[in-house]
């Protein structure tokens, strides 16, 4: 069977990693601009969701994972940082710590039972237990049910910076966004990173070689449902709200979309598809349920016409690694 | 009236039969989609929005055509499963090569496309439909009140089910089925049309989705999301059962929905996590679920 899922696969020493130093470079001027003018609000949000497409990114495009419950650490993480800095008023650097540590321990449970299936099942398995905390959620005194944790404050950052003040904000959630795109880059670029494409390219091969391969997976699981949980603590920090929306299956199926259509396994395809998303969702809100329907169609035509995605496809073009 | 274990008959038999229908539901619909994972490799995200579809049709042949329950029995599967054959034709048998994980982004794509849809037709809240004057009004079985109806939906599911098992395992057809779900290039060197199968299986396990959509249209209310929330509880109940064998989705199928019943009566706060808690401990205890074949 074709291993269709490594888009990755163009030559990687080609262009030697300039391409990405140069998109990287522009990235950072694009988000300094940014706030001037565009909505900073909106920015951040699509910031948030950068993020967690990367550390989704990490799972399905490096491992060949595809989890079908990432909402789970996103939302919880969201629930718990909103509930940290609200009922307990912790300032919001602990806060988000604090949530990003619970998605941490969700990933570890909920990685060791999902990793002990393959393939189709790993998906079922992570959609059927993100929809058992989504009930509990529902359930939960402490959620706040279908209202959510509203009106979580912002506070001070490290006691100094007030994070009340929009540009303050976005600034905290762009520097928190860059140094996880490069933790994320550095992962995928380690020793360890390459023995995570292994076991995507060839699982048994690579346990034939010695590896530990469920050790691999569960460790890839952890970090990308902490990072994904760290996008979940910001996002509620920002939009100072934890909701049912963001343990919802909707959402994990909003951040397979954003990675699926900027493109699975390149290093800035997620960031591509998580604003293009975003903007779509903000802009095309007064349609209503159309944009469920556009979305549907997505995800039919990114599978049968262009599967690398966006920037997998311009990354071919282009002849460079992006 | 009497008490079993402080729980009064009446609630501990309601609760029960509640169960069993879920379970026939969450068995016709395991079966269908372990039949099509058999066949196509592909799990069919696309599953809950064809039952909502099923519900649906069965819904919307009364209201403009004046169909009744009986015709809609038959219609509404054959009309959805014709869909089914189209969507396989259109979008699925180009996948066919491609890694397995493309055909559950592709038909969660369409369920997400076909409620969209529906939604913006229907809205969100639901349509009520009326069971068939046949089986309305209730029995008294000395222990409990059964209401026909739900009687009905356990007996014809269980039917289904069965009479599905037996033209699997049992006949000449399914016997040719399984060889082509082993073997596809061998049994197309034999002289069958294995593609042609491919694309009727798919339409098959998609016209059982649907005739379980117009069972539930009197049970619980038609409406345009009723099939997103059932499907995820289906996905547990596949991997609790394996969809290795027939019998064994069938079977996980009418238990998990007898212990989600039984949750409600001792426990109901946790009557909507006890399928997916199970699942846990499936995994934890058996892997490859409780009839899977291999790990």
């Amino acid at each position: 069977m074709e291993r269709a899922l490594a888009p990755a696969l163009l030559t990687k020493d080609r262009g030697s990693g300039l391409s990405l130093g140069v998109a990287f470079v522009a990235m950072i001027v694009l988000f300094a601009i940014g706030p001037f003018v565009v909505y900073p609000v909106f920015l951040m949000k699509a910031l948030c969701f950068a993020l967690f497409a990367c550390a989704f990114n990490l799972l399905i495009g490096y491992v060949g994972l595809a989890s079908f419950g990432h909402a789970l650490f996103f939302g919880w993480a969201s629930y718990a940082s909103a509930y940290a800095a609200k009922a307990w008023g912790w300032p919001p650097e602990l806060a988000v710590v604090g949530g990003t540590a619970v998605a941490a321990a969700l990933g570890f449970v909920a990685g060791g039972l999902a990793i002990r299936r393959q393939g189709i099942y790993f998906a079922m398995i992570t959609l059927a237990l993100a929809q058992m905390m989504y009930f509990f959620a529902l359930q939960a005194k402490f959620t706040g049910g279908e209202d959510g944790i509203q009106g979580v404050p912002r506070g001070r950052l490290f006691g100094l910076f007030d994070l009340s003040h929009e540009m303050t904000m976005y600034v905290f959630v762009l520097v928190v966004f860059l140094a996880a795109f490069i933790l994320i880059y550095r992962i995928i670029n380690s020793p360890f990173g390459e023995v995570l494409k292994a076991i995507r390219e060839n699982e048994q091969r690579t346990i034939s070689l010695g590896y530990k391969t469920e050790r691999y997976k569960l460790l890839a699981f952890v970090l990308s449902a902490t990072l994904a949980g760290l996008a979940g603590a910001m996002n509620s920090l920002v939009f100072q709200l934890a909701s049912l929306t963001d343990v919802h299956w909707t959402m994990s199926g909003d951040v397979l979309l954003m990675t699926l259509l900027g493109g699975l396994g390149t290093v800035f395809g997620p960031v591509v598809g998580a604003f293009i998303v975003v903007a779509m969702q903000n802009y095309l809100a007064p349609f209503g349920q159309w944009v469920l329907v556009i979305q549907g169609v997505i995800f039919v035509v990114c599978v049968l016409l262009f599967r690398r995605g966006i920037v997998g496809e311009l990354a071919r073009l282009a002849r460079v690694q992006l | 009236m009497f008490e079993i274990f402080g729980i009064p008959s009446q609630a501990l038999f309601g609760q029960l039969l509640l169960g069993l229908i879920n379970g026939s539901f969450y068995a016709l619909l395991s079966l269908g989609l372990a039949v099509i994972f058999g066949m196509l490799n592909i799990i069919n995200f696309t599953h809950g929005a064809q039952y909502m579809m099923g519900a649906f049709a069965a819904y919307l042949l009364l209201q403009n055509f004046g169909i009744n329950y009986w015709a809609a029995l038959v219609i509404a599967p054959l009309l959805v499963g014709i869909i089914g054959v189209l969507i396989e034709r259109l979008f699925l048998q180009h996948l066919r090569k491609l890694d397995p994980l493309y055909g559950l982004l592709l038909t969660f794509g369409l369920a997400l496309i076909i409620e969209g849809v529906f939604r913006n037709q229907w809205g969100s809240s639901g349509l009520p439909y009326a069971a068939p004057e046949a089986l309305k009004g209730v029995v008294n079985l000395g222990f409990m009140f059964l209401p026909i109806y739900r009687a009905w939906v356990i007996v014809l599911s269980l039917a289904v089910c069965l009479a599905t098992w037996f033209a699997i395992e049992r006949t000449r057809l399914g016997s040719y089925l399984r060889a082509a779900t082993e073997n596809p290039v061998l049994v197309r060197a034999f002289g069958i049309n294995v593609p042609r199968m491919v694309m009727l299986t798919y339409g098959f396990g998609v016209a059982l989705a649907a005739l379980g959509g117009v069972m539930a249209a009197p049970i619980y209310n038609v409406s345009p999301q009723m099939g997103s929330d059932l499907i995820i509880v289906v996905f547990a109940v596949v991997v609790i059962g394996g969809m290795g064998s027939i019998l064994g989705a069938i079977l996980t199928g009418f238990a998990l929905g007898i212990v989600e019943g039984l949750t409600k009566v001792f426990y109901p706060e946790a009557s909507n996590t006890v399928i997916f808690v199970i699942m846990a401990i499936v995994l934890l205890m058996r892997p490859a679920g409780l009839f899977g074949r291999s790990a």
